[in-house]
């Protein structure tokens, strides 16, 4: 357990990638089994433990302190979960603790029923160290929170293994905590797992956007165009009664889409782009759909008002076939035969879209015939379906971004190798009466400048400030005085969270404008007519 | 006599009426008693101070050799005759030099303790308990969620993480008077022998540890020879917490930032600072140290100052001794 609670500390302190990734290996190096296939599925979302909800927490340490002094302990920390962690009585020497092993914690929390499960936390925590008892108080009131992504653990097992990810991907859904087996493979004291469940995830096909020259070495003809929906990328998959659907990086998403789900009565595993919408006509927005994303389940109301459909693009298994190897115009036909055999209000083809030489396919992509397109695919016709990203086969051209001129207005330092760096930039729009204009804020970008360009912008904030608080400074902004940002970004959506009552998608920095007056930058009522 | 007639709260600090002397004030008086050297305590302009060797030393170093008219050095543990009022400086325990300063007149005895901690620190001599009728302890991390660990277990979390991070620089923030000597020396007693960089704000304070017999092994300038970042990777960079949010870390490769203090037993605190490496190491007492100190000196009278008076005084309260606040200004309560 110590060396769990130890890892959870590490890593939820540490921004960068390749840390949490060097951090994850070197415990699934120094760790036995079943500890790390445990602590594996506590970072994945996969270990199962019944709950205690956090009233049953606070009665615990209600019985073991004086309430007073507990709420002021918890005003001051703000969280329960560690509250209760830090002023837990624990064992004498706080320092080590009484040894527990993570699957001993685990076995012991699991055989609880609800009489006695909050006694036998007791009891552990009466063990633990302080971080043990933090990390066990998470597993139990559910969600670790520590910026690990199940596709980051997976990419951790593969550094670990020396395997590639795909492969990890591929398996996964055919393995169950403690993954003794897929450790023995990583470890080489046993051959690979046998792919054995059904419906399990294949790894996805990704493309390259287009950029300067890659059009002039490639020809017209080789090529079909598709558009390029804002949706998001699932694979739906139904074998042998199972049906699943996942979303590009192989995480089960199916609770949540049970309209979808009912309708997969198929024998197949189909690409594609999950949207909101009626079929045929109506396609709804991305932020229609993200009424239906990030959920365990869904309430009927959500899903009666928020249809969602999949619009298929790839065929990558037909019955007992793996048609994978095929190229795509093969591929293209089979899915063009079989989407037409399924439901018409769950299931469309994404069309293709004909074009001859790449200045009307870029006519095309400028000016697209729905607004919930974000682009064009190309797909090389004779190319077989393969995981990864390789380079020439499928590209993505997408519309130029929306841009605006804001100004800066805050800034924050940031993490890691920007950690003496202001690189974080809140930048607003003008708005109220012309002869009073004051600025809202509209978003946050900490990218699109180069080193230099951060090295300038850290200058500006340390010359400019006018208040601190905390790591954030606020700058100088105002008419005749202010720096103006040029931000790109994807789309716009209504947010009741923000004061401008704008959300910008992927914002970030795409040009500094040293040269335009703070007063001349843009108007709310320019970001307001994007809405409509 | 009643305690408050012996040490009462004034705006320039602690004063002693029948005495006619201050404990730590905050602005320039006749004369000052000081019971540690940081600079919220030990302010220069009195025209008399009367502290510890080490503490008048530490002054002098900070302040240049004129911090005060003149100076008297106060022996631990012998007593001294101010107006009728006996004084006696014991060991806290803080810092190097620091001291609780014991105040008895008539039969009844007050102990100012100044900033204290209980857990042993190779650099200090540890605190000593003294017996007293009103003990006035300071509050800084008085709640029951601070709790300190053993110090070479954090030292051993940095160790493990410079050594699954060799190509990266740790940097440890830690403020200049005790907790950087404190944590270069315990790296040392956990066998780490390579030179340790640091940065110029603690060369004169590590000199003196040094020179006061407190080995702090091979401490090398982190200046820069060229533009070669790569020369940090794997070493331990140690200097005060505000020069890592500056300019001045630019010039290590990818560093980890570490920051020694109680104050990073909470997440939040270490997040908000953008710490990497908390290492929970302080110089003030615990909440178990708080408590376990006020029941070991027997005093019926307790007074609360610089930190969170109230959770101490709510103890107190259900400790039946009575606790009150002591309101007094300008002691910081970051200081750790």
């Amino acid at each position: 357990m110590k060396a769990f609670a130890e890892l959870l500390d590490r890593l939820v302190l540490t921004p960068s990638r390749n840390g949490k990734l060097r951090l994850l290996v070197d415990y699934f190096r120094a760790t036995p089994d079943p500890d790390r296939g445990l602590a594996l599925a506590a970072v994945t979302g996969d270990l199962d433990i019944p709950s205690v909800k956090p009233a049953m927490l606070r009665a615990l340490v209600m019985e073991r302190m004086d309430p007073v002094l507990f709420a002021y302990s918890y005003d001051y920390v703000g969280d329960l979960a560690e509250t209760v962690s830090l002023v837990w009585p624990g064992p004498e020497d706080e320092t080590e603790g009484i040894s527990v092993r993570l699957s001993d914690a685990v076995a012991q929390l699991r055989s609880a029923g609800r009489a006695d499960g909050p006694a036998i936390l007791a009891r552990l925590l009466d063990r633990m160290t302080i971080s043990e008892r933090f990390a066990t108080i998470k597993l139990v009131t559910g969600g670790l929170r520590i910026g690990v992504s199940a596709r980051l653990a997976k990419q951790a097992l593969a550094d670990f293994g020396g395997v590639d990810v795909v492969e990890i991907e591929e398996l996964w859904h055919g393995l169950k905590p403690p993954y003794r087996e897929l450790f023995d493979w990583l470890t080489g004291k046993a051959g690979k797992p046998e792919l054995s469940a059904a419906a399990p995830f294949r790894p996805v096909m990704l493309s390259n956007p287009v950029q300067d020259g890659d059009l002039e070495k490639i020809a017209p003809p080789d090529y079909a165009a598709e558009w390029k929906w804002d949706g998001i990328r699932v694979q739906a998959v139904a074998e042998r009664g199972v049906r699943r659907l996942y979303s590009r990086t192989g995480d089960d998403i199916s609770g949540a889409f049970p309209d979808l789900l009912e309708a997969m009565d198929f024998e197949a595993a189909l690409d594609g782009e999950l949207l909101v919408g009626r079929l045929p006509e109506h396609t709804g927005t991305f932020s229609d759909l993200q009424q239906r994303l990030n959920r365990k389940t869904v309430p009927a109301k959500i899903v009666q008002q928020y249809p969602v459909f999949v619009r298929c693009y790839d065929i990558l298994q037909e019955g007992k076939e793996d048609v994978r190897p095929l190229p795509f115009i093969e591929r293209r036909k089979r899915l063009e035969a079989f989407v037409g055999t399924l439901d018409p209000s769950r299931f469309d083809l994404s069309p293709v879209v004909p074009f001859d030489d790449w200045a009307e396919l870029d006519a095309m992509r400028h000016e697209p015939p729905h607004p919930i397109i974000e682009g064009v695919m190309l797909k090389r016709l004779d190319s077989s379906y393969v995981p990864g990203r390789p380079k020439g086969p499928w590209f993505k051209w997408k519309r130029d971004p929306h841009v605006v001129d804001a100004v800066l207005m805050y800034a924050q330092r940031g993490h890691g190798k920007r950690s003496s760096f202001y690189s974080d930039f809140t930048f607003g729009v003008w708005s109220g009466p012309d002869d009073a204009p004051e600025l809202v804020p509209v978003g946050k970008a900490y990218f699109g400048f180069t080193d230099e360009e951060l090295r300038q912008l850290d200058k500006y904030v340390r010359d400019n400030t006018i208040e601190r608080f905390g790591p954030v400074r606020s700058v100088r902004a105002e008419p005749r005085h202010g720096l103006v940002l040029e931000i790109a970004f994807e789309g716009l959506a209504r947010s009741k969270r923000h004061r401008s009552g704008v959300a910008m998608r992927f914002p970030r920095i795409s040009r500094l404008r040293w040269d335009k007056p703070a007063n001349e930058a843009d108007r709310i009522e320019t970001l307001q007519a994007l809405l409509d | 006599m009643q305690p408050h007639e012996l040490l009462q709260p004034r705006p320039e600090g602690l004063y002693c009426p029948p005495g006619d002397f201050f404990i730590d004030p905050v602005r320039p008086v006749q004369r000052a008693l000081i019971t540690h050297g940081h600079s919220d305590h030990a302010r220069s302009g009195h025209r008399h101070v009367l502290a510890t060797r080490q503490t008048l030393d530490i002054m002098a170093l900070r302040y240049g050799p004129d911090f005060a008219g003149s100076t008297q050095e106060a022996a631990l543990g012998e007593t001294l005759s101010l107006d009728g009022v006996s004084v006696s400086f014991h060991p806290a325990g803080h810092v190097l030099g620091s001291a609780q300063i014991a105040v008895e007149r008539e039969g009844l005895r007050i102990v100012a303790s100044g900033d204290y901690k209980r857990c042993p620190d190779p650099t200090c001599i540890p605190f000593e308990v003294v017996p007293c009728d009103v003990f006035i302890t300071e509050a800084t991390f008085a709640l029951p969620v601070f709790r300190h660990p053993d110090a070479a277990h954090e030292i051993a979390a940095l160790l493990k993480s410079v050594e699954q991070f060799p190509e990266r620089a740790h940097l440890v923030g830690a403020y200049a008077l005790g907790k950087a000597e404190r944590v270069i020396r315990l790296l040392r007693d956990a066998g780490y022998e390579r030179p340790i960089f640091i940065h110029g704000a603690l060369a004169k304070l590590c000199d003196y540890y040094q020179r006061r017999g407190i080995d702090l092994g091979r401490l090398e300038p982190a200046t820069m020879e060229g533009n070669n970042k790569a020369a940090f990777a794997g070493e331990i960079i140690v200097g005060p917490p505000s020069a890592f949010a500056d300019r001045w870390a630019r010039r290590f490769a990818d560093p980890v930032a570490c920051f020694a203090s109680g104050w990073m037993r909470i997440r939040q605190r270490a997040k908000q600072r953008g710490v990497e490496l908390p290492l929970v190491i302080s110089d003030h007492a615990d909440w178990d140290e708080l408590t376990r100190t006020i029941s070991e000196t027997g005093a019926r009278e307790v007074w609360v100052t610089h930190g969170r008076e109230e959770a101490l005084v709510r103890w107190c309260e259900l400790a039946g001794i009575a606790g009150r606040p002591l309101h007094l200004v300008g002691y910081e309560d970051e200081g750790d």
